[in-house]
């Protein structure tokens, strides 16, 4: 088993959020596991990407080459488009439809939408609406963590585990919330991959 | 064995702690910065009461560490490459006086700059210094060799280097701890002399570095991280430096390279794999991150019939991070690529967040100089770097810490009359007050904006060696205090700031205008702190 995975955001946005839970359930399956981010100027704003490798077997570097990644996650729809040249011929695009728009010269959304929809494998979920209507618009990651479970190959149990052990400190009510979400997300991969 | 994910910086921070440090000196700088902040937040480190506050520069945190080594203690001092340029003075002697208890200094390089201004290597400086350097190519290696190299040190008596690159910094991975070290008992040095670098001393000491070259090279060809792998196929010979040995792994997976591979992570490199590989490849390609350093030495040391490929004969780039694909393609391997990436993807560059106050200053200062040419205002490193990008384009240089005040004064010492210098509240105490003594001597014809929130803002929000004092040192400097102002960057007083700026620009001699609001970033940490707080006080 071996799960290549490129996150992608806007520095601010979180990815690295979504990356530890994924990072902690990785690990107490006894997986191997690489992870690089993008700490730095970069935060201030800017694209940021992460790479995620969980495996069974030892992982050599760092860096995903490219065309070999397994799945595209993003959190804003263009910075799903930036890291297409990793995507493997067989992999999966799943992004927030929302954009996160803090340049003047932000493509159209509907064009930016219509190159996703363009990709032969993806899952396009707004993830902000889905938040917003369990309650919180911060959970939005949590949602996008949901929808790229189906393609993660651990358990989504697991992740589920993960979500409740991250959240914790903050009682029970935000688990709660934060595993609503995370079941939104999911149940619309599965309704839409 | 319980794993712990560790990116490579908090790698170093635990292997540091574990290998028995009494302290750890540095300056924040990316990708160096959370290996102290990683101490700093460390429960064993704190009950220790392992020293590991910031320094002001990197220079004063070196020396520091070599004050504590002199006393018989384990130290560390860390930084990002550029930085080891302003410790360099400290570091190239330090390897001539030896260290007393175990000295590394561990340097972050950053191929690429993601976060920097050159890709300078820092293997150069060990080089240069001829010292042992030790790189790692991996997070577990990483923790392994701090941890270890004080023993290492104190064994070859001089300070190692460690020296990672950024993706190594921050990526993590599973490390495995060891057993925590004791820490060393105070006790100077058995010659009291070692120290003193007078010429005479100096120069018996600095015999002895020489003289100790070799047994460098022999650890370095005993070291468990160096490792000669003979392969079957004769037409290449791999050399894979640090984190380069990784994306050869990767290139195959069922772990059947045919080629002979060194795989080189401590210096200085062993002369007799150089030779056990002459003898057996055609060709030896070097991967290495960062400068041709070793590509250039065996160049030298090899025989003209054996062909040198690496980042100097384009078999890989000349610059920037190495990659798998790249390393792939200098084996003459096929490589895949997704989709290209669509037309309509624009660049999303760093920007000022929304209510930082250097956009009000900046706001100001381009209404100030607007009657004015372009080209007068001299920056530095940080935040307001991006002072440069639009919509502000308000600033014509960013070269080095400090050099923001020294520039602005050439520049009006050569008649470029008003010029402004701009910098931050930590860059100022890190490398401008010297600069500022040079123009309060000079009676130099400048304005210099300290734009001060309060912080290290770009690597995090580390407390600032500033903090409180930025008046006091101007006016300790030489500054009339008249024409110390201070000001709050905030919207509302616009005009204000716009008078004050024609009002020192005006004034012919050293005007310092210390604009001052915290970084809404550390504001919003410090919120969320006392929230937790509040709601949780028995954490």
């Amino acid at each position: 088993m071996k799960t290549d995975i490129i996150l992608a955001g806007v520095g601010g946005q979180g990815i690295l959020s979504i990356a530890s839970i994924i990072g902690d359930a990785a690990i107490s399956e006894n997986l191997f596991l690489k992870q690089a981010e993008t700490h730095g100027m970069s935060q201030r704003g800017g694209a940021v990407q992460s790479h995620l490798r969980i495996s069974d077997s030892e992982i050599a570097a760092d860096l995903i080459p490219q065309g070999k990644a397994d799945l595209i996650l993003s959190v804003e729809p263009m910075e799903a488009l930036r890291y297409l040249p990793f995507l493997s011929s067989e992999g999966y695009v799943v992004t927030n439809t929302t954009p996160f728009i803090n340049i003047p010269n932000y493509p159209d959304v509907d064009a930016v939408l219509a190159e996703i929809e363009k990709q032969p494998r993806f899952v396009a979920i707004d993830a902000d609406k889905i938040a917003a209507e369990i309650g919180n618009k911060r959970a939005s990651n949590v949602v996008m963590l949901g929808a790229a479970t189906p393609f993660l190959n651990i358990e989504p149990e697991k992740i589920e585990a993960g979500i409740a052990h991250i959240f914790s400190s903050k009682g029970e009510a935000v688990v709660e919330m934060n595993r609503k979400a995370f079941k939104a997300g999911l149940e619309f991969a599965l309704a839409n991959k | 064995m319980q794993k712990n994910l560790f990116l490579g910086v908090e790698a170093i921070g635990q292997g540091a702690i574990d290998g028995g440090i009494s302290g750890v000196y540095a300056y924040p700088g990316t990708p160096s910065t959370e290996i102290t902040e990683f101490i700093q937040e460390n429960e064993l480190a704190i009950e220790k009461g392992i020293r590991s506050k910031w320094s002001a520069n990197e220079k004063t945190a070196y020396e520091a560490a070599l004050g504590m080594s002199y006393a018989g203690k384990r130290s560390m001092v860390c930084m990002k490459h550029v930085g080891l340029n302003v410790a360099a003075d400290a570091f190239i002697n330090s390897a001539i006086t030896g260290i007393n208890g175990g000295l590394i200094v561990t340097v972050a390089d950053d191929p690429s700059m993601h976060s920097s201004q050159n890709e300078q290597d820092s293997r150069f400086y060990g080089k240069f210094a001829m010292i042992p350097i030790l790189e790692p190519s991996n997070q577990q290696e990483a923790y392994d060799m701090v941890c270890e190299g004080f023993e290492l040190s104190e064994k070859l008596e001089v300070p190692v280097m460690v020296r990672i690159t950024t993706r190594l910094a921050h990526s993590r991975a599973g490390v495995v701890r060891s057993e925590v070290l004791p820490e060393n008992d105070m006790v100077l040095p058995s010659d009291p002399s070692q120290f003193v670098l007078l010429p005479a001393i100096a120069r018996r000491r600095y015999k002895g570095l020489l003289e100790k070259q070799e047994q460098f090279e022999k650890t370095a060809k005993k070291s468990k991280y160096n490792v000669y792998t003979k392969g079957e196929d004769k037409s290449f010979g791999i050399i894979a430096c640090g984190i380069a040995y990784n994306y050869l792994k990767e290139n195959y997976p069922k772990d059947d390279c045919p080629y002979t591979v060194l795989k080189l992570s401590q210096y200085p490199v062993p002369q007799k794999f150089l030779d056990k590989m002459a003898k057996h490849c055609e060709e030896v390609l070097v991967l290495e991150e960062g400068y041709p350093v070793v590509e250039e030495h065996i160049k030298a040391v090899f025989k003209k019939d054996i062909q040198v490929s690496g980042r100097l004969s384009g078999a890989l780039p000349r610059d920037g991070e190495l990659n798998a694909d790249l390393v792939a393609k200098a084996l003459g391997k096929e490589t895949q690529v997704g989709a290209d990436v669509p037309e309509l993807v624009v660049n999303r560059p760093p920007a000022l967040c929304q209510g930082c106050g250097h956009q009000d200053m900046y706001k100001a200062l381009n209404q100030a100089l607007d009657k004015y040419t372009k080209g007068r205002v001299f920056s530095d490193i940080g935040c307001y770097t991006l002072g440069a990008l639009p919509p502000y384009k308000s600033i014509y240089s960013c070269v080095d810490m400090g050099a923001s005040v020294t520039m602005a004064k050439g520049a009006a010492d050569a008649g470029l009359i008003p010029a402004v210098a701009v910098i931050g509240d930590s860059t100022f105490t890190h490398s401008g007050i010297t600069g500022l003594l040079d123009a309060v001597n000079d009676e130099a014809n400048i304005v210099v904006v300290i734009s001060d929130n309060e912080s290290v803002s770009m690597t995090g929000g580390q407390d600032s060696s500033a903090l409180g004092k930025i008046e006091s040192i101007c006016t300790g400097v030489g500054v009339d205090p008249n024409h110390i102002r201070v000001l709050t960057p905030l919207k509302k007083y616009h005009d204000l700031m716009v008078e004050t700026f024609e009002e020192e620009i005006a004034y012919e001699g050293v005007s310092v205008i210390v604009f001052r609001r915290e970084c809404i970033q550390a504001a919003a940490k410090r919120l969320r702190k006392a929230k937790k707080m509040k709601d949780n006080p028995n954490k």
